[in-house]
């Protein structure tokens, strides 16, 4: 699905991905973790083309096609989804309108004609209870006062409304109290099939036990440390990250 | 740019057609070829008499006429505004002029040149009555040519005409109403706007009366420097509502035009206004050459108790605008509202907001205004609250927000309040945002590219304005929006 070959990523003149190597095979679960300011958001970032982020070398491979030039919007065209870590505000633009544009944005991207209302409509009142949200949320404005927990649901919830094949989940997990997340766990659990792969960014092994990820990857300095199993996750929540360091001798 | 007339009746209108005109810079940038009696340049008493006697206006107009020039002669032109434009020579202006052929019984009669050009501002004249159900007394330069609708409003009881009609037929309203809002001598321009206006629209609302549609007029200047002096005079009875809705578009070329209007709003007790406006003049290239001048007195007297004037303004086109809509809260309990959107882009600047001055007791005025900057477009927003001391219990409530789309644009706020009565509550909010890339970046990983978002971002942060618009206005404004911040990042 996505392989990244020596990336090697600056963010405003400052060196913060390494040499970061990474496999990533449809239907696949890969898991990022590692501490704070790690680069973490910056993989994340990167993936999906943020402005900020420049690639001064190495390659990211998506689909068989190398994407380090295209643009946010043909990448998302592509199917990659990016579950920003804090997602933004967007006052007086309703959920549901900014729903729709993103739908038929993407459409006209892949010369599909605009989706009809009444489907899209239809489609998106039969996700709302995967997340746990009603109806009334699609009315009012994009992450507008939204607390935590729903500005993560509707991260969520635009990735099935989108449908991406690759969704890029950066601390989606951050800040939800039990039951959001396993609503939350469920609606990706539900989502995921053999052609589908996720990058699950997170500190937590409590999301992961619902989700059976395949790989644990520890990223330290901008390049990955460790691979593991699920066993992984554990391991670090009870020992920590200076194991990792003293491990590996840094 | 885009008129917003294209989109009047965007309900029959397929959206492929919305999209072609949407396609167009400034597709109205057309002069219609039509035969025009003009008067030279150049500002005197005896060119008033000129336009007062073509008009067959009565002695008491001319004199109020004359009188408006003496006082404007001594008046010097405003400097307290945020604008800058060269300095404008009125002797280089002509006052007058009007398609050579005129009073016409029926559409079939009107020049096929000027139909031409309602079709391509997308009114299709004749077929409005069946269309959209709104009245039309269509301005063509200086001189009503057609209005139709006449009979339904007729049978309400409601006068819609042309100003140069009413004052023929309805001359006692229009002696008691005219200037009783804005003096003759209010301000420069207005005074200019006295001395020589040429036409314009007079609604009379009777008591007890909802007028059965939406009344419309649209602008268009077409002479080559041929300021436009337009006069408008809505009078609701007692009791009575209406609502009334102004668009415009002017046709593309280098020499600046100036535009002086001067609209009054008279409310009688419980009665209701509602006047609407998306103006859309040519606001000049990229570079700031050429576009529209636009010095505008509006004002609105609630003086009846219970009485309620609302503004409501969608300001995207002009190189220049200079426009404060208000409201003269007389009579008790009476209410007055400003909501507007304003939008400079490229070299446009715009300094415009509103007055509320209370003067009875318990009135209510709300002000919201959306002032949006891209380009190198400046943008002031100039308001005040007045409560007079014998205004008891008067409140306000004022929200002014500014948008800056790139780092070449300015919005500036100048909000002042003047209370003279401890009674009064007041509430202001202010707040200036930029179109943020992680907004951008957003919208973009959602797939929405940079031009729909900043129109999506646009739109959304004009809402509260948009939703007080008419309907068939609200969707032509978003629209409008779009196309007007075309080109405005990258
Ligand atoms: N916009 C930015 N400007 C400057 N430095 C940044 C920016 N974004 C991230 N960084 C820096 O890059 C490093 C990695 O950040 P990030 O990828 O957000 O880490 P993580 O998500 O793992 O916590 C940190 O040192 C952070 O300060
Ligand atoms: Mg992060």
């Amino acid at each position: 699905m996505i392989t990244f070959k020596d990336l090697v990523v600056d963010v405003e003149g400052k060196r913060i991905i390494n040499e970061f190597n990474l496999k990533v095979s449809s239907g696949e679960l890969h898991v990022i973790m590692g501490p704070n300011g790690s680069g973490k958001s910056t993989i994340a970032n990167t993936i999906a083309g943020h402005p900020r982020y420049s690639i001064k070398s190495g390659d990211i491979v998506y689909k068989k096609e190398l994407i380090n030039e295209l643009s946010p919007e043909e990448r998302a065209a592509m199917g990659i989804f990016l579950s920003l870590q804090y997602p933004v505000s967007i006052p007086g633009v309703k959920n549901i309108y900014f729903l729709k544009a993103a739908v038929n944005s993407i459409r006209k991207i892949k010369n599909q004609d605009e989706i009809d209302t009444i489907d899209f409509l239809k489609m998106v009142r039969g996700i709302l209870p995967l997340v746990g949200l009603d109806e009334s949320f699609l009315h009012r404005s994009v992450n507008e006062g939204f607390s935590g927990g729903e500005k993560k649901r509707n991260e969520i919830l635009q990735m099935l409304v989108l449908q991406p094949d690759l969704s890029v989940l950066d601390e989606t997990d951050s800040g939800l109290d039990i039951d959001a997340l396993k609503i939350i766990a469920e609606g990706i659990k539900n989502y995921r099939n053999d052609s589908r792969s996720f990058i699950i960014i997170t500190h937590y092994h409590r999301m992961l036990d619902f989700l059976d990820p395949d790989y644990i990857h520890i990223l330290i300095d901008g390049k990955i440390k460790l691979s593991g199993g699920p066993e992984l996750a554990h391991k670090l929540e009870e020992k920590g990250y200076s194991w990792v360091r003293e491990m590996q001798n840094i | 740019m885009v008129a917003v007339q294209a989109f009047r009746f965007n309900n029959i209108m397929s959206k492929d057609t919305i999209n072609k005109r949407l396609d167009k810079k400034y597709e109205f940038g057309f002069t219609t070829d039509i035969e025009q009696e003009t008067l030279p340049p150049g500002l005197n008493e005896d060119v008033i008499k000129v336009i007062s006697n073509k008009k067959d206006e009565p002695e008491w107009l001319l004199n109020w006429r004359l009188n408006a020039f003496k006082k404007w002669k001594k008046m010097s032109e405003p400097s307290w505004a945020k604008v800058n434009y060269p300095k404008i020579n009125y002797q280089e202006i002509s006052y007058f002029s009007s398609p050579k052929k005129k009073k016409l019984k029926s559409l079939d009669e009107v020049d096929p040149e000027i139909l031409r050009t309602y079709e391509k501002l997308g009114i299709p004249l004749q077929e409005q009555k069946m269309l959209a159900g709104v009245a039309v007394d269509a301005v063509f330069d200086s001189v009503s040519i057609a209005t139709t609708f006449k009979d339904d409003l007729a049978k309400a009881g409601v006068i819609f005409c042309s100003f140069s009609e009413a004052v023929k037929n309805h001359p006692d309203l229009v002696k008691k109403y005219l200037g009783s809002v804005v003096p003759h001598t209010d301000n420069f321009f207005a005074a200019l706007n006295a001395a020589v206006f040429s036409d314009g629209s007079f609604v009379y609302i009777p008591k007890d009366t909802k007028c059965p549609m939406e009344l419309s007029t649209y602008f268009r200047i077409n002479a080559l420097n041929t300021g436009q002096f337009e006069r408008t005079l809505i009078i609701a009875d007692k009791g009575s509502d209406v609502s009334y809705l102004e668009g415009c578009t002017a046709p593309m070329r280098d020499e600046n035009q100036l535009h002086a209007a001067v609209v009054e709003l008279i409310a009688l007790d419980n009665a209701n206004i509602k006047y609407s406006t998306v103006q859309n003049w040519y606001p000049g290239d990229e570079n700031g050459k050429g576009g529209i001048y636009n010095f505008v007195t509006k004002r609105g007297l609630c003086k009846g108790k219970d009485s309620k004037i609302s503004w409501t303004q969608v300001e995207t086109g002009s190189a220049i605008t200079w426009k404060y809509p208000s409201v003269i809260l007389r009579g008790d309990r009476s209410i007055g509202e400003f909501y507007s959107v304003a939008l400079s882009n490229n070299y446009q600047q715009a300094d415009t907001g509103t007055k509320m001055i209370h003067i009875g007791n318990n009135t209510k005025s709300t002000i919201i205004s959306k002032g949006i900057s891209a380009g190198h477009g400046q943008q002031t927003y100039r308001g005040e609250v007045k409560i007079m001391k014998n205004a008891d219990n008067a409140r306000n409530y004022s929200q002014c927000d500014s948008m800056l789309i790139g780092d070449n644009c300015g919005a500036h706020t100048f909000p002042y309040i003047d209370v003279k009565n401890k009674s009064a509550q007041m509430e202001h909010e202010a707040t200036t945002s930029s179109i943020g890339e992680e907004q951008l970046f957003y919208c973009a990983q959602r797939g929405i590219g940079e031009e729909e978002a900043i129109s999506l971002i646009v739109n959304g942060f004009c809402r509260d304005v948009f939703k007080e618009l008419p309907m068939e206005f609200a969707m032509e404004a978003q629209q409008l929006m779009e196309v007007s911040l075309e080109g405005s990042v990258g």
